[in-house]
């Protein structure tokens, strides 16, 4: 038994610490402030291989595994909210279904583009009508000679309007229910594909969430992803690691709050002394220490039982559950500490707090997370 | 041909470095890292190896016990090709002359070298005076504060070293020590593969027995230099005041006179 991080994987966090400090927290706050897409960094983090930590070499990836990717996007979202969630779109509900699915020549030629952050990719499931019920959805792919024709509606869809690849999914039998529903790749500028508007939002500003349209939008049949039929079961299993993914983001953006509430409980002075010595102000920061380690045991404990190859379903979502609520508290008790500068833009704290809201919502909101959970509880 | 890069490990520099009545310095449980001065060295060594035709091999070493590990770790995994440790219980206690003469028995173990680079300090000590120390020693070409190496070949070297006065052009033959500065190169990130490597690869450590070296010339007995006392020094004290006037004009005034009063201008 060893609760220690591997020396690889300590160098792995130093490395993406360096580079996050250096390149992204210096631009967190003009992100936020202007919601503009940065598409640059995005492109760096493909150069340096934090893109493709998870994937092998020979689809353009770091040879590393999903474990460093966790660990990188602790360290991204520890700076920049926006940056993980651009991050985990684009390697975790884009590379990693085609990795998973995709034939060879498939990996070849969308994973390592992606992979190495030359093209931009997405993961469309959510619809006008099927959130949290994903096997609702109403985008129809019919099979008409050597070519799929696609029809339908994604919204919500993070690096959407800027993808180059984009994985969907579509029903191909709409009688059989979730066994009808299958998953493509669609290219950027395929006519009839056309993305939407892109949501204003509370927080993860400068992250794009868009709609995508399809009209008869034909694409060749080679661009079915995986097997005609499974596509369910296949995003089922994208989410498991996509929500650990969510669930690492969530632990960054508590663990930069509260090094920020740290610092600053030492610095302000009330009363003749720092804050920090006023008991209320130590137990806000015991609690959220004390979260946060639990939430990041979770959290690689998850990504650990997925390294070995075992089901991890339930710990993802119980990691996913946890975190989530744990970033909710932490980052509200930062900004409480911080008292009035909390609120304020200057001190950044608010700015972790709307970006931390979007984790008990995306990939599965937790009252799905609860579900999960509950079934997997009665079925043991 | 071997460039050989020198590097000191060093507590990480956001470290609080504290000082007890004993004399112990320590830095709580703030990483020991690569110096980061010396990731500029090894970086350019990586360049060279880069511009330099023929086969070239890039050797990272350091004098120091486990901890200086890390900083092998950190240079392997940028690229270095490998790295030894050198390390004695008989080397504690080694002040700068006595850490040269290790580094220059290393450096004529490994053979073949052409050329030493060092980082411009090690954020710890900060004597400055390792490499050049080295270069003696070994009766290579001195080059310290270089900012750039603007042409290499087998033979010799063109450099620019960054003085207060200005720049330098200055040439000399090969093998040199070059002791880098900042701005000579942008040093990279370590690669996730260079990370593989660096956690997989072998760090043959090398004993006094290994490298030759005399008893009186490493640790306490071959240093010049002993330390009677080590103190943190005297906090700075000091109280700021903010010249609040109506004018810009009138605020300059009142901090002239003051300035004036306090014999400052
Ligand atoms: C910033 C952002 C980025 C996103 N990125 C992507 C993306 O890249 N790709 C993608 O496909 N989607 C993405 N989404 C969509 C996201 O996954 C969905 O918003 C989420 O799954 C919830 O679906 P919904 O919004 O339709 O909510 P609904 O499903 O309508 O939920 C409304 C409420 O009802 C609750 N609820 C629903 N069903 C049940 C039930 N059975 N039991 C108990 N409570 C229930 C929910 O928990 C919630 O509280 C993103 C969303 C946002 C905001
Ligand atoms: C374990 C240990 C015990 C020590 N004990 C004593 C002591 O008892 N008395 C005493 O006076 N001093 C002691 N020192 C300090 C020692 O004298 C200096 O650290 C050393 O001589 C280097 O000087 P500096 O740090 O000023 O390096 P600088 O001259 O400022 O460093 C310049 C460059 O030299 C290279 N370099 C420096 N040190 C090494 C090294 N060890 N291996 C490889 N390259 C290096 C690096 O490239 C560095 O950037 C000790 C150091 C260590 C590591």
């Amino acid at each position: 038994m060893n609760f220690e991080l591997a020396e690889e994987y300590q160098m792995v966090r130093r490395m993406v610490r360096d580079f996050a400090e250096k390149e992204v927290a210096p631009r967190a706050e003009e992100i936020d402030a202007t919601d503009t897409f940065p598409v640059d960094l995005l492109r760096r983090m493909g150069e340096l291989g934090i893109i493709g930590l998870p994937f092998p070499e020979e689809y353009g990836g770091s040879g590393m595994d999903y474990m460093s990717l966790v660990i990188a996007l602790e360290e991204i979202a520890r700076v920049s909210g926006t940056m993980a969630i651009v991050l985990d779109a684009q390697t975790s509900l884009c590379g990693e279904p085609i990795y998973l699915y995709g034939t060879e020549e498939q990996k070849r030629k969308y994973l390592a583009p992606v992979a190495r952050g030359e093209k931009i990719g997405a993961f469309g499931l959510t619809e006008p009508n099927a959130g949290s019920d994903a096997g609702a959805t109403q985008t129809r792919a019919v099979r008409d000679g050597d070519e799929w024709v696609i029809n339908g509606q994604k919204i919500y869809i993070t690096n959407g309007s800027a993808a180059d690849v984009v994985v969907i999914t579509a029903k191909t039998d709409p009688d059989a229910g979730t066994r009808g529903i299958s998953s493509f790749i669609i290219e950027k500028g395929t006519p009839g594909f056309q993305p939407g508007r892109d949501e204003v939002k509370m927080g993860l500003k400068g992250s794009l969430t868009s709609e995508l349209f399809f009209e008869d939008c034909r694409i060749p049949a080679e661009n079915l992803l995986g097997t005609e039929n499974e596509g369910f079961k296949q995003f089922l299993r994208t989410l498991d690691a996509g929500r650990v993914a969510i669930a690492a983001m969530a632990v960054g953006l508590a663990q930069g709050a509260f090094e920020k509430a740290l610092a600053y409980a030492k610095e302000r002075h009330q009363f003749g002394r720092p804050i920090a010595k006023f008991q209320a102000i130590q137990w806000m920061l015991a609690e959220s220490a004390t979260d946060i380690e639990a939430a990041r045991l979770m959290v690689h404990r998850a990504a650990w039982l997925r390294e070995q190859g075992t089901r991890f379903t339930k710990e993802a979502s119980m990691a996913k559950l946890l975190a989530t609520e744990v970033s909710e508290r932490v980052c509200w008790k930062a900004i409480q500490i911080h008292g009035g500068l909390g609120y304020v833009r200057e001190a950044g704290v608010e700015r972790m707090y709307r970006d931390q809201r979007l984790c008990a919502i995306g990939e599965g909101t937790n009252e799905i997370q609860r579900l999960v959970i509950a079934r997997q509880l009665l079925r043991e | 041909m071997h460039i050989v890069v020198c590097t000191k490990q060093t507590p990480d520099s956001a470290a609080k470095l504290a000082v007890d009545d004993a004399g112990h310095v320590s830095w709580g449980d703030s990483p020991i890292v690569i110096n980061p001065w010396d990731e500029y060295a090894v970086e350019e060594a990586l360049l060279l190896k880069d511009r330099i035709d023929g086969d070239v091999q890039v050797v990272v070493i350091s004098m120091g016990p486990e901890e200086a590990l890390e900083a092998l770790k950190h240079a392997i995994a940028m690229g270095c090709d490998r790295a030894i440790r050198i390390w004695d219980e008989a080397f504690a206690g080694s002040d700068t002359l006595a850490t040269s003469y290790v580094l220059a028995r290393a450096i004529e173990k490994i053979g073949d070298v052409g050329m030493v680079l060092f980082g411009k300090s090690a954020i710890d000590s900060q004597t400055g005076q390792v490499a050049v120390a080295v270069a003696r020693r070994l009766g290579f070409s001195p080059l310290t504060n270089v900012i750039k190496i603007a042409e290499i070949d087998g033979a010799s070297m063109t450099a620019e070293r960054l003085l207060e006065e200005g720049r330098q052009v200055v040439q000399a033959p090969l093998p040199a020590v070059v002791g880098t500065t900042k701005g000579i190169n942008e040093p990279r990130y370590p690669s996730f593969m260079g990370i593989r490597k660096a956690t997989r690869a072998e760090y043959p450590l090398w004993t006094a027995g290994d490298i030759g070296a005399a008893a009186d010339k490493v640790g306490a007995a071959g240093s010049g230099v002993r330390w009677e006392r080590i103190f943190a020094p005297p906090a700075r004290e000091g109280s700021a005041e903010i010249v609040a006037a109506d004018t810009v004009e009138e605020s300059a005034r009142i901090l002239v006179d003051k300035l004036l009063a306090e014999k400052v201008i």
